[in-house]
């Protein structure tokens, strides 16, 4: 896997895949159990690398009893070139002056207060854990924004999201990954164009051989789940034919059909189910 | 997995001042807090005035006493009980991921830690002299006793903040620092008590902190033999902090 530079790189997967894990081991919080990690051309453990990322914690990593611009004034300290924490805060939408502790800013406003700590050093790389989680829909468009215009300004990003729109919208690479392994990797054209495929719910266990021998050799069907069935090739009005067809054969109606390419969100689930197939066996 | 980008370094921040910056940042989040002031200063300076008066006006016996208490309540409160919520909080996750390293971040807290003892002894001082203390001071005695006590209940705060939950470590870094004042023959002299049990007592941080205190404040004597016993509790809870302290 790799997260390229100046471009944002999505990491995304079903919940217990190992993408917070993944996560810590890039900002150098625990050891890779396996494998190896280069973040700008060093270990992540390294201190060198430290003034050069910005990280944003899915869980904590705030003071509750600080205020927001006295934590970004001490963090400030901390780094050899950083921006105007005043400056950095009005960019999040949190007012600078404010009295407020932390522990008294709701849920959205301590997410915006941490990717504020996350952009103060300028960094050239950027990891954030769920960055939009529990944010309304304006709140998550700005921060959508500011993500987006460090981009623009060349900083490389790798953050995690369960919003397959914010990866629709903001990410340059998606790599999708189920129990602790990457299952897809590759831009959103090639992820999804990769799922070219008609895919259709019926009663479970049909004998597909025929509909495959009336499709040709440039389609494949399988059933990857009980009553989920998949047809994989280019979806033609001919292809539609031949499904409708074999349903009739078997006197079945196709329930929930899915034409052309395969959405982002289908493929998380093939590999949440993948995993919990993989669970399974175990 | 690699994650690639330009390789332009730009310098970093000494550790004289993360160190710096980070004790400032610890000290400004304690001095705010009204809890740590009451544990810091108001008990220890209630506490004095009550024994005093208890002890006819003896505050000769009991200023030592009480610096050996408000020293363990500054160990106690700003770092056991401030380490454990900052592990419970992520802050302290956080900071691994900025150049902060975990020996600026310790000797940032010893650095607080020393200086808000210092600010606490030097109150408790002042009081006393208007109170009539007139010290016979053992000065390397004195000061070796405080920075040796000090280290020990530090360490100790660390092991706790370190090992436990919060919740736990704030009931039960109360509960110890009770027990000790009372029956750590701190406020009850282990002298007072019965022959084997205070000779065992004898041999606990806090009893060896306040005899300390008390013999290089009170008669100008070295307290070699407690200074021994706190230098081997220190290194006791050092060795503990540094297998079980994780940092989320």
């Amino acid at each position: 896997m790799m997260a390229a530079v100046g471009a944002v790189t999505a990491l995304l997967g079903p919940n217990g895949a190992g993408k917070s894990s993944t996560i810590e081991v890039v900002a150098g919080l625990r050891a890779a159990a396996g494998g190896s990690v280069r973040l700008l051309g060093c270990d992540p453990a390294d201190p060198a690398v430290k003034p050069r990322i910005g990280v944003m914690l899915q869980q904590g990593g705030l003071y509750p009893t600080a205020r927001p611009l006295e934590w970004l004034q001490y963090l400030a300290r901390l780094y050899p070139r950083h921006a105007d924490p005043s400056e950095l805060l009005e960019l999040v939408g949190i007012d600078p002056a404010t009295r407020t502790t932390t522990r008294r800013l709701s849920g959205g406003e301590q997410q915006r207060v941490k990717l504020a700590a996350a952009l103060l050093p300028e960094p050239e790389f950027l990891i954030l854990d769920e960055p939009t989680a529990g944010l309304d829909p304006l709140a998550r468009r700005n921060l959508l924004e500011a993500i987006g215009r460090r981009r623009d300004n060349g900083t490389s990003i790798l953050l995690t999201t369960h919003q397959l729109d914010d990866v629709e919208n903001l990410a340059d690479h998606v790599v999708v990954i189920a129990a602790g392994r990457v299952v897809a990797a590759g831009t959103l054209d090639e992820l999804t164009g990769a799922h070219d495929a008609v895919s259709f719910g019926a009663p479970m266990h049909l004998d597909t051989a025929p509909l495959a021998l009336s499709l040709g050799v440039d389609y494949r069907v399988e059933e990857p789940m009980p009553g989920r069935y998949l047809v994989h090739g280019a979806p033609t009005p001919r292809v539609m034919a031949g499904v409708t067809a074999w349903c009739s054969d078997h006197g079945v109606m196709a329930e929930g059909l899915i034409v052309g390419r395969a959405s982002l969100e289908q493929i998380v689930i093939d590999a949440a189910d993948a995993q919990s197939r993989a669970e399974e066996i175990q | 997995m690699t994650v690639s980008a330009s390789p332009t370094a730009p310098a970093s921040v000494s550790a004289a001042h993360r160190v710096s910056a980070h004790a400032r940042w610890e000290l400004r989040l304690l001095l705010r807090n009204g809890e740590q002031i009451l544990v810091m200063f108001v008990i220890p300076l209630v506490l004095l005035i009550a024994l005093t008066f208890a002890r006819g006006g003896d505050v000769d016996g009991q200023a030592p006493i009480v610096m050996a208490v408000s020293l363990m309540a500054t160990c106690v409160t700003s770092l056991a009980i401030g380490t454990g919520f900052e592990r419970r909080s992520g802050a302290l996750k956080f900071l691994a991921t900025t150049p902060l390293s975990r020996l600026d971040l310790l000797l940032a807290k010893a650095v607080a830690t020393a200086l808000l003892s210092a600010i606490s002894i030097a109150a408790i001082a002042l009081v006393s002299v208007l109170l009539g203390w007139r010290p016979v001071v053992n000065i390397p005695g004195a000061i070796l006793a405080i920075a040796l006590g000090g280290l020990a209940f530090a360490a100790w705060a660390v092991f706790l903040a370190g090992a436990l939950r919060a919740e736990a470590v704030l009931a039960l870094a109360n509960g110890i620092f009770i027990v000790l004042i009372v029956f750590g023959g701190v406020v009850i002299a282990t002298s007072a008590m019965p022959g084997p049990i205070g000779a065992i007592i004898a041999l606990l941080p806090s009893a060896a902190l306040a005899s300390a205190m008390t013999a290089s404040l009170s008669t100008g004597a070295f307290p070699g033999t407690q200074l021994l016993l706190l230098l081997g509790w220190a290194a006791i809870a050092a060795f503990l902090a540094r297998r079980t302290f994780t940092w989320d």
